[in-house]
């Protein structure tokens, strides 16, 4: 794991050393262990190393054939041992036992193709001199990120954007519609990023740049079977091959020469795949989570006892609501977008504790919710659709309540209101975006907030027309459940799930996730299962529990699904610093949002009045994007808090 | 008496949920068409009432019929109010609005 950056140049100049220096010292933290530059005519690649595998030989960038193939590489390749001997029989020789050095030879082999022989988790950029074609890629669910700009004179890119943003003449620029697509769907549409004229490669992409000219291209999609014919008989078979693909899904991603650890949330996935990991390592498997003095929150109960089941060596992180308020600016730093929810902020401190735990690489069990039939969205919808069959039924709104039991307000609503805020109008049921409107209409009305002269700018161009433009051809023929699974998986987990509270949060620390639920066999399996195996009437991983019985306590097979949720707007209350961003000059001064709401908002929450969903989001997404100009736009932050000493040894060739 | 509670409850949804923007926002517009409130927030609106005018909302009463709008709210407490005074549990608090 770690950072990359680059760029090609097309004016017949080579790029500065001391830019891409600079550049890949803004994303030394994800890989402190090394560093290192090429440069050659038109390119530069610059790496920051975390040392993972073949911790000797494995220094990057890295060539092969002559020095006419270059690489800089984030992420793993967990196939990469069959792929090396496979290589090895047709002739290839390895100078190194790393996976980098694999891509470079499958690259060499088969071309921009090779990215659908690789089972892992990357961003890449491979120079190829001979055709002087710049060539990247990024994993097909979006583990890695890869951002990347156009300028006057070539292309820049990098793991984060504030490696971008290290080069002076690149403006730095919040892109408003990307704040209304935030303040809808919690993420931007790739390729749009915060910023604007920034573009992230997509998941599932390849970018070819060559004399001057950009392709993207799309290797892999999501899959949908849109029959869904009842399994039958075929239940236990499958159960068991869930089993086995997420058995070896997680045996090769224990693939390291550095110890590895795991999450452990006190929930189905993680604890899921901590079984299957101390199943293939047995008991000295070291386990982290976080714990929330808000019991509220807390799930440490069902973490203790999930790790004396698995007879893992348990440590955990106490999280405050001071906490949150602290890191909070550190967290957006390293999100590099606007962000609704404080969730990622603790993810930041557990990863330090893994990191003071001297661990580099955790297992996690991101990615189940949405391939599985996990999220509550999708129950909702299920319920939602089964009451507007029959919109007068006296009864079928009650299952609403059964579904957010941990949700007080909820158990007080009367029909007339369920109905209103759950959308079950015969409009509703026939939108496309059945499943998401009651969390994007909700959503949207944070754009109450902005100003006259931004929510001019971002009524333009509807969020919602724009994703209806990008969805699959075939989407509307989709069943709801199909779709709704689609726009969890292809938006947000990429978007949010993965990067802010993800590998961000993660590498902030360096520390690498993995994701065995990922892996694009379980993926492409699960996407054939039917949906009532994922979801069998309201049983959320139906198939899942069934695979697992006996590997996890039952408690926690059998327990309520309770969300993954942090304490929000009440974190900053008595901050000093949202204090500041939030006053009327602040506010005023950076024009995003309207000065008399904000402060309006901010003193309800100051005073403990501020209770609802909408109020919550509110004030994190304001906050986030208000320490986002300051960071990045206004009064840039400069470089990460590593500095440019962290490279006195870095390599250039 | 209506105009009292016409008065004070527009202040406070005012406040609490058009967070200062009350132009053109008119007593009968209603909550839901107009995404003012989200289901919290109602919650939050019924804390109120029932604090600030000492009065319990069943559950059966908690519908937009009674709490839609600002002249709707004000008619129910109106009615609410009414039946209170006729209570003889009812203190003279409740009576005196």
């Amino acid at each position: 794991m770690c950072g990359i950056a680059g760029i090609v140049k097309t004016n017949g100049q080579s790029p500065e050393l001391e830019l891409l220096r600079s550049m890949i010292a803004a994303v030394a933290h994800r890989g402190p262990d090394a560093s290192g530059v090429h440069r050659s005519g038109p390119v530069g690649l610059a790496h920051a190393r975390l040392s993972i595998i073949d911790l000797a030989g494995g220094g990057q960038p890295m060539s092969i054939a002559n020095d006419t193939l270059w690489i800089t590489f984030n992420g793993e390749i967990f196939n990469y041992i069959e792929l090396r001997d496979e290589l090895i029989g047709k002739g290839h020789s390895f100078a190194t036992r790393s996976d980098t050095e694999v891509i470079l030879h499958l690259y060499q082999e088969e071309g921009e193709k090779c990215v659908e022989r690789l089972n892992g988790q990357w961003a890449f950029a491979i120079w190829d001199a001979a055709q002087q074609k710049l060539f990247l890629s990024r994993d097909r669910l979006g583990v890695r990120p890869l951002f990347y700009t156009r300028t006057s004179d070539g292309l820049v890119f990098a793991s984060e954007i504030k490696a971008i943003f290290a080069n002076a003449e690149i403006p730095r620029e919040l892109d408003l519609q990307a704040l209304d697509q935030i303040f809808t769907f919690w993420v931007t549409l790739p390729p749009r990023t915060a910023f604007r004229n920034i573009h992230q490669l997509p998941p599932g992409h390849s970018l070819v740049f060559h004399r001057g000219n950009i392709r993207v291209h799309r290797y892999w999609s999501l899959g949908c079977q849109i029959e869904d014919a009842p399994a039958g008989e075929r239940e236990k078979q499958l159960s068991e091959d869930l089993l086995n693909l997420l058995l070896d899904a997680t045996r090769i991603r224990l693939r390291s020469d550095v110890p590895v650890g795991a999450y452990l949330s006190g929930g189905l996935d993680s604890t899921v795949v901590t079984a299957l990991t101390h199943y293939l390592v047995g008991d000295r498997l070291r386990t982290f989570s976080v714990s929330f003095e808000d019991k509220e929150f807390d799930e440490s109960a069902y973490q203790q006892e999930a790790s004396r089941f698995l007879r893992t060596q348990h440590s955990d992180v106490a999280c405050s609501y001071e906490d949150i308020a602290r890191i909070f600016p550190d967290v957006i730093w390293h999100a590099e977008q606007p962000i609704l929810r404080t969730a990622p902020a603790p993810m930041l401190l557990l990863s330090k504790l893994v990191r003071n735990s001297g661990f580099k690489v955790v297992l996690t069990g991101e990615g189940s919710d949405e391939i599985l039939g996990g999220y509550d969205i999708f129950k909702e919808a299920k319920i939602r659709q089964f009451w507007g069959r029959n919109p007068a039924s006296r009864w079928r709104h009650l299952l609403l309540k059964r579904l957010y039991p941990y949700i007080e307000s909820m158990q007080r609503q009367s029909p007339a209101y369920l109905k209103n805020f759950f959308h079950v109008t015969a409009d509703d049921l026939a939108s496309p975006f059945f499943s998401h409107l009651p969390r994007w209409t909700l959503t949207a009305k944070l754009k109450g907030f902005l100003s006259a002269d931004v929510l001019a700018e971002t009524e333009r161009d509807s969020a919602l027309a724009r994703l209806a433009d990008e969805l699959p051809s075939a989407f509307s023929s989709w069943t709801p459940f199909r779709r709704a699974e689609y726009l969890e998986a292809a938006y947000l987990l990429p978007g949010y799930i993965l990067s802010s509270q993800g590998d961000r949060m993660a590498m902030a620390n360096a520390v690498e996730g993995r994701y065995p639920f990922l892996d694009y066999r379980v993926v492409e399996f699960a996407a054939k299962l039917p949906s009532q195996l994922k979801m069998k009437v309201l049983d959320q991983k139906y198939l899942l529990k069934q695979a697992c019985q006996g590997l996890i306590p039952d408690s926690i097979l059998k327990r309520f699904k309770q969300p993954y949720r942090a304490p929000d707007g009440r974190s900053f209350a008595c901050s000093s610093y949202a204090s500041d961003l939030l006053s009327p000059a602040q506010i005023e001064r950076d024009g995003v949002f309207d000065a008399r709401s904000v402060s309006a908002l901010h003193a309800k929450f100051k005073s403990g009045r501020a209770t609802s969903v909408k109020d919550n989001m509110a004030l994190v997404g304001i906050l986030s994007t208000q320490l986002l100009l300051q960071q990045f736009v206004h009064q840039p932050r400069g470089s990460s808090p590593w500095s440019l000493s962290t490279f006195e040894k870095c390599a250039v060739s | 008496m209506e105009s009292k509670y016409v008065r004070e409850v527009r202040s406070f949804v005012v406040a609490n949920y058009l967070l200062g923007r009350e132009e053109g926002f008119r007593n009968d517009d209603s909550f839901l068409e107009l995404g003012i409130i989200d289901s919290t927030g109602i919650l939050e609106l019924v804390s109120h009432l029932e604090e600030t005018y000492g009065i319990e909302i069943a559950d059966d009463e908690l519908n937009p019929d009674n709490l839609d709008s600002i002249n709707k709210i004000s008619a129910y407490l109106v009615r609410k109010v009414s039946v209170l005074i006729g209570h003889p549990a009812i203190g003279r608090e409740a009576v005196s609005l």
